[in-house]
């Protein structure tokens, strides 16, 4: 009956409700999508890779490596011989070494040159290989392999014929229509960037950028395939983790060739060092913004205390106790926060599904729509109970006004 | 008098009303009582017509008879029982169970429904009537309220038929007590008629006591006893009425 009551209250005050209704429902949004969107992408960062131990590329940033190599995200600044990953695999030490060569796209797709390794080796979230939804690994020169979102988007099936253009952009001007890849391969989703990135071997890689006559030969069978003379980073795995600070010693001062080794737990942990900043100010703000609403919501319902003046001795005359209207206008802001809370989950769940891929294609983002976690129930449980601490303040002023209230004849 | 303490039966003779010394003032430093009454005790059951000027007390009497405000001084007991010296609490759930009020003023919740506001007073008094929407829709039609006006909203209604829904709304309980002001102020001439009918009615057949105020010295006539506030307070109005 309460309930009822409290309810009808709401519906009474249609449009100072539903203003501070959005202004919630906008405040709530903003802090959930923050700490969802903070601690998905943590996991799917910290998810895309693993069982590595170095990885090695041409002198930059340790960021800027981790960055291009895994998540395929800017440029390479600059390969490294093909004779360094050859030295690289044969070291001793080293259990596999995959390498990796990028700078093309196949219809806005990231291209990664590599070799069979690759679907051996290459590890992702917990120690999980890469598997086969259809199709098999490399076997000849301009066989394909892709991911499951490329599969998604573009409808390709195994057997399929593609071409794969120059460099990373949607539409590429050098398109490289005499290479006819073929797809041999299909993966199952990882919810990594591996989704979204076309396989090609190292050779093919090669030979699409060699002028078009030599090209030619090369499909006619006339030359045999090519080798290829650099590669952009080699992804290592080694035999004893206790050789890891030594053989990057030994990388870094490699003197044949200019190599950088990087771990890429170090690296990933100083992304979220420097995101870390980012994300308290970003927390900050929208708790900042709730509390805003918050008060905006007290305001609202304080405002209406003069007018429901009347409404209160009613209850009074039927035997409603002071604590009964407290407990009232604690009710209509609770359920009112309630609502909100769900409005806002939905609305971001909503939101997420929309534009997931975008943010996977943009940001390397893979973020779940599925907002019903234990971290959102504890965001929602403390959004409600502080606006039961705010909403107190008008809750106590009804109290007052229930107990000064007089029947006048 | 102080001998006659919690009884079950409010049948007989029991008494309705008893107040002894009773003083009240707002302001506790002003020496000058608002109201102040000697003795005063109603039977149960029986029906009074309460009279006087504006400014003459009536309203606090009321405050006072429907527990929203306590006396200074003195103590009243209702259907037997110590009212004035409970808690406020229980003092609430007491007004709540055993008493209807009907005033002027503060009458319905505007936003909700006639059958919402009726309920609200059945669900305060604790007392779950399953068949309320019946039981409404019958004293609705006592009070020749059409039985459409049960689902609209209390503030979309006539002055006069939202008093009406405040009267049904004070039965619903089917209280010991019945105290009203001026009810009939926006009813004419032939709806007052009935309504007193009815009024007067459902207080015998629940033996009800009725303490009924008003300027409107014609509808003394309904009433078996009828006092002045000047009287009563000047402690002229003795023992039963």
């Amino acid at each position: 009956m309460l309930i009822s009551l409290a309810w009808s209250s709401l519906c009474s005050r249609k449009k100072s409700v539903i203003l501070t209704f959005i202004s919630l429902l906008i405040s709530i949004s903003v802090l959930i999508s923050v700490e969802h969107i903070r601690q998905q992408a943590k996991t799917s960062f910290n998810r895309t890779i693993s069982g590595a131990d170095l990885i090695v590329g041409g002198p930059s940033g340790q960021l800027n490596l981790l960055l291009y190599s895994v998540f395929h995200m800017g440029d390479p600044t600059s390969n490294i011989d093909y004779q360094s990953y050859e030295m690289l695999k044969n070291d001793q030490q080293v259990a596999w070494a995959i390498p990796i060569s990028l700078g093309d796209s196949h219809r806005g797709f990231r291209v990664l040159g590599t070799n069979g390794d690759y679907f051996t080796h290459y590890q992702f979230g917990d120690k999980k290989s890469l598997e086969f939804t259809a199709g098999k690994p490399f076997a000849g020169m301009f066989d394909t392999v892709i991911g499951a979102d490329v599969t998604k988007n573009l409808g390709y099936q195994v057997g399929d014929k593609i071409i794969v253009a120059h460099g990373i952009g949607h539409t590429s001007f050098s398109h490289h229509d005499h290479s006819p890849f073929v797809i041999s391969g299909i993966l199952k989703p990882t919810g990594t960037p591996v989704d979204k990135t076309v396989h090609v071997t190292l050779p093919a890689i090669e030979a699409i950028h060699l002028p078009p006559s030599q090209l030619a030969k090369i499909l006619d069978g006339e030359e045999e395939s090519v080798q290829p003379d650099s590669v952009t980073a080699v992804i290592l795995g080694l035999k004893t983790k206790f050789a890891t600070f030594k053989l990057q010693r030994d990388v870094n001062n490699y003197q044949a060739d200019r190599l950088m080794a990087i771990l890429p737990g170090v690296a990933l942990a100083e992304l979220w060092q420097m995101m870390g900043t980012v994300e308290s100010v970003l927390r900050v703000i929208s708790v900042l913004v709730l509390l805003s609403s918050l008060f905006g919501l007290s305001t609202m319902l304080l405002a209406s205390m003069n007018e429901r003046k009347g409404e209160i001795a009613v209850l009074r005359t039927l035997g409603a106790g002071p604590s009964v209207i407290f407990a009232l206008v604690l009710l209509e802001a609770l359920m009112f926060v309630l609502i909100a809370i769900a409005s806002a989950i939905s609305l971001v769940s909503g939101a997420l599904a929309l534009f997931s891929d975008e943010l996977a294609a943009h940001y390397g983002l893979f973020l779940s729509a599925n907002l019903l976690s234990w971290e959102t129930l504890q965001i929602a449980v403390i959004i409600a109970l502080a606006s039961i601490v705010t909403s107190a303040i008008p809750a106590f002023d009804a109290y007052k006004s229930a107990l000064q209230s007089r029947l006048s004849g | 008098m102080k001998t006659l303490r919690i009884q079950k039966s409010i049948t007989g003779t029991t008494l309705g009303i008893n107040m002894q010394n009773v003083q009240h003032r707002y302001d506790q430093s002003s020496t000058a009582a608002v109201l102040s009454i000697p003795h005063w005790q109603v039977k149960q059951g029986d029906r009074v017509f309460l009279h006087g000027d504006s400014g003459s007390g009536k309203t606090t009497l009321l405050n006072l008879l429907s527990g929203i405000l306590t006396p200074t001084e003195g103590t009243i007991e209702l259907l037997e029982q110590p009212f004035s010296t409970l808690s406020a609490r229980r003092r609430d759930a007491f007004r709540a169970r055993h008493i209807g009020v009907v005033f002027q003023q503060f009458n319905l919740v505007p936003y909700l429904s006639v059958l919402k506001n009726i309920q609200l007073a059945n669900y305060f008094a604790a007392k779950r009537d399953k068949h309320i929407e019946e039981t409404a829709n019958t004293l609705l039609a006592k009070l020749n309220l059409p039985a459409n006006v049960l689902h609209k909203p209390a503030n979309t209604l006539s002055v006069g038929q939202q008093q009406r829904v405040v009267i049904a709304r004070a039965l619903i309980n089917q209280p010991e007590l019945l105290l009203v002001d001026e009810p009939t102020s926006a009813l004419d001439a032939s709806a007052r008629d009935a309504f007193m009918d009815i009024l007067l009615n459902m207080c015998e057949n629940a033996g009800a006591s009725l303490v009924f105020v008003s300027h409107d010295m014609s509808l003394q006539r309904f009433f078996s006893t009828s006092i002045d506030m000047h009287s009563l307070c000047q402690g002229k109005v003795n023992a039963s009425c």
